[in-house]
């Protein structure tokens, strides 16, 4: 018996609730971004999100950073997770392509043991292998960070692309075959490019999660001039002693997350999607 | 008919086996999937099962990374569970924190999921905002925001001041600063709330009409129709989310100062494993710590598929 007045305030007050989660999902965002624009004194003295007086200051103090620059963090950032992108799109991409389209003995046994690592905790292996890359003389440099990638190691992701190479018709490398190609030129001509939509999701989700990754470059990186953006971050908590330097602090990390906002802000769609349908962790 | 079947096969089948040219390619196919697979292979050698197998020793030493290890049986193992307080209460803390993070985090979800599943204009912007937290929430720097939104004179104290309440400093009281973690799990309820959302879209409009036609109001369609159909995909999330959550890390480290304080009190189970191995380099020590955990996720993973039986409803019948 609902009236269409009923309905139609139903339907606001739908709207008004959720536009409240809105402003409560996004406010501490908001408020780290306004404070890394106001001067010291008025962070913790005054609610308004508007500064009272502008003070870019905090980005300039906040660059300089504690011993070294917050830029040199961004430009190490970028390349660890730039190199682990394309460790992680070309040895997964070759991995799947075997499990999804090559037979061999042990395949079944092969799948289940990578299926296996993907829930894994990472922590059972973080002492041998940083033994061995401490062994290696490769602590205090990106490798150990990196190579790993090289060696598909993210399973996780080796599942998400086997999932997609058994979606494309197989009528496709069978003319290959009969077109005369052998697996490596039917992977590299015909499974590469229509595997790109996979690709495009591994190499946004790898990009992320390295970029945020703080445990591993916490105990790879120690050295000032290799240290990462988390890494920074975290040495400029620890580095402050007063409170005077959380206008720097928050002016870095509003930086530290324009890059994640960026990549989300483009790839949205593609992001949504892919949690929905493969279940992704987070 | 039958006759002439089986007069048939004589003249139509080929006197050459079929399978050869299979079988030629199978070991063709071989030797490609060794080349394929070389890396991941290796990865696994080297990475994985390596690893696993030199930490399980390791964990019967007293290895400290210089110097060789010495065998010292299961004196690890003992010293943990019966001497050393400290890990007791990171059992704790992670199991509060567990505790109350993935039920609070999945009861969300599967609220605002059940919201946006409703005709709404303007749907795709709402689980992207939604969605947000959950893909910046492992960066330290929204560690550190969230830590300045509880200090004593922080933004949350200051919401609840307004409304009489005069709270503690969230981040410098034990007894409080657990809660802190939690609500910044709870924050990050994005990737539940897109697989419950992906979830009800898949549930048959008919039946929730049938229901209705029946006449079961709103709530007993709810718990008759909609969350049986979804618990599936309600245990898929509650397993990632166990599993996700007892590995916390940087939100724990970054809120308690890299100590897990005040007084141990955000003292989550990898921070203290962190501590032992990178902070002591008690390696052997370290690693029994990792072993007792991986065996722990494994035996609760279980105890969750055993358990999920009675609970998960899988419509196999169509």
């Amino acid at each position: 018996m609902t009236t269409n007045t009923d309905r139609g305030a139903f339907r606001i007050g739908k709207h008004v609730v959720l536009l409240a989660g809105v402003v409560l999902m996004l406010y501490p965002v908001a408020w780290m971004l306004s404070s890394s624009l106001k001067p010291a004194g008025d962070i913790f003295t005054t609610s308004s999100l508007i500064p009272r007086s502008w003070d870019l200051s905090n980005y300039a103090t906040g660059w300089e950073g504690a011993g070294n620059s917050f830029g040199a963090a961004i430009v190490n950032s970028f390349l660890v997770a730039v190199v682990c992108v394309i460790g992680n799109v070309l040895s997964c991409s070759m991995a799947a392509y075997a499990f999804a389209r090559l037979r061999f003995r042990f395949r079944g046994a092969a799948m289940a043991v990578m299926l296996g690592t993907i829930m894994l905790p990472h922590q059972v292996l973080l002492i041998p292998q940083y033994y061995l890359f401490f062994r290696a003389g490769w602590v205090n440099t990106f490798l150990p960070l990196t190579v790993p990638k090289f060696l598909a190691v993210d399973a996780f992701f080796i599942f998400l692309m086997v999932q997609f190479v058994r979606g494309l018709p197989r009528e496709l490398d069978e003319a290959a075959v009969i077109d005369g190609c052998g697996p490596a030129r039917i992977y590299w001509h015909i499974i590469l490019p229509l595997l790109r939509p996979a690709m495009v999701t591994t190499a946004i989700l790898t990009f992320v999660w390295t970029y945020d990754d703080f445990f591993g470059q916490l105990i790879y990186l120690t050295d000032p001039a290799k240290q990462t953006v988390p890494v920074a971050l975290s040495g400029f908590q620890d580095n402050m002693g007063g409170n005077s330097l959380w206008g720097p602090m928050f002016a870095m990390s509003v930086i530290a997350l324009i890059p994640v906002v960026v990549i989300f802000l483009i790839f949205q769609k593609r992001i949504v999607e892919g949690v929905a349908t493969t279940g992704l962790k987070g | 008919m039958p006759t002439a079947v089986a007069s048939e096969p004589d003249t139509q089948v080929p006197a050459r086996p079929v399978p050869a040219p299979p079988a030629r390619r199978r070991t063709a196919d071989g030797r490609w999937g060794g080349v394929f697979l070389a890396p991941w292979l290796l990865g696994l050698v080297l990475l994985t099962l390596g690893p696993m197998a030199a930490s399980l020793y390791f964990s019967f030493t007293d290895f400290g990374l210089l110097g060789s290890p010495h065998w010292v049986g299961g004196k690890n193992y003992a010293e943990l569970l019966t001497d050393d307080p400290t890990y007791l209460q990171s059992i704790k803390v992670t199991l509060v924190y567990v505790g109350l993070s993935v039920p609070l985090k999945l009861a969300i979800a599967l609220l605002v999921a059940m919201v946006l599943n409703t005709k709404l204009r303007g749907l795709s912007f709402y689980r992207a905002v939604f969605y947000l937290p959950s893909l910046l929430g492992a960066s330290v720097a929204v560690a550190i925001m969230w830590r300045q939104l509880f200090t004593g004179d922080g933004v949350v104290n200051r919401f609840l001041a307004v409304l009489g309440i005069d709270a503690p400093s969230w981040v410098s009281n034990p007894d409080y600063s657990i809660y802190t973690l939690v609500a910044l799990a709870a924050w990050q309820f994005g990737t539940p709330m897109l697989i419950f959302l992906a979830g009800l879209q898949q549930i048959p409009r008919t039946l929730l009409e049938a229901a209705s036609v029946d006449g079961a109001g709103t709530v007993s369609r709810f718990f008759r129709v909609t969350l049986p159909l979804l618990t599936p995909i309600l245990f898929f999330n509650l397993v990632m989310q166990v599993i996700g959550s007892f590995q916390a890390f940087s939100q724990a480290y970054v809120v308690g100062d890299g100590q897990g304080g005040p007084a141990e009190s955000t003292l989550v189970y990898s921070l203290y494993l962190y501590k032992a191995a990178f902070v002591e380099f008690k390696m052997g020590y370290a690693s029994a710590i990792a072993w007792v955990f991986l065996l722990g996720i494994a035996a609760l993973t279980a105890v969750n598929f055993l358990f999920s039986r009675y609970w998960v409803f899988y419509d196999d019948e169509h």
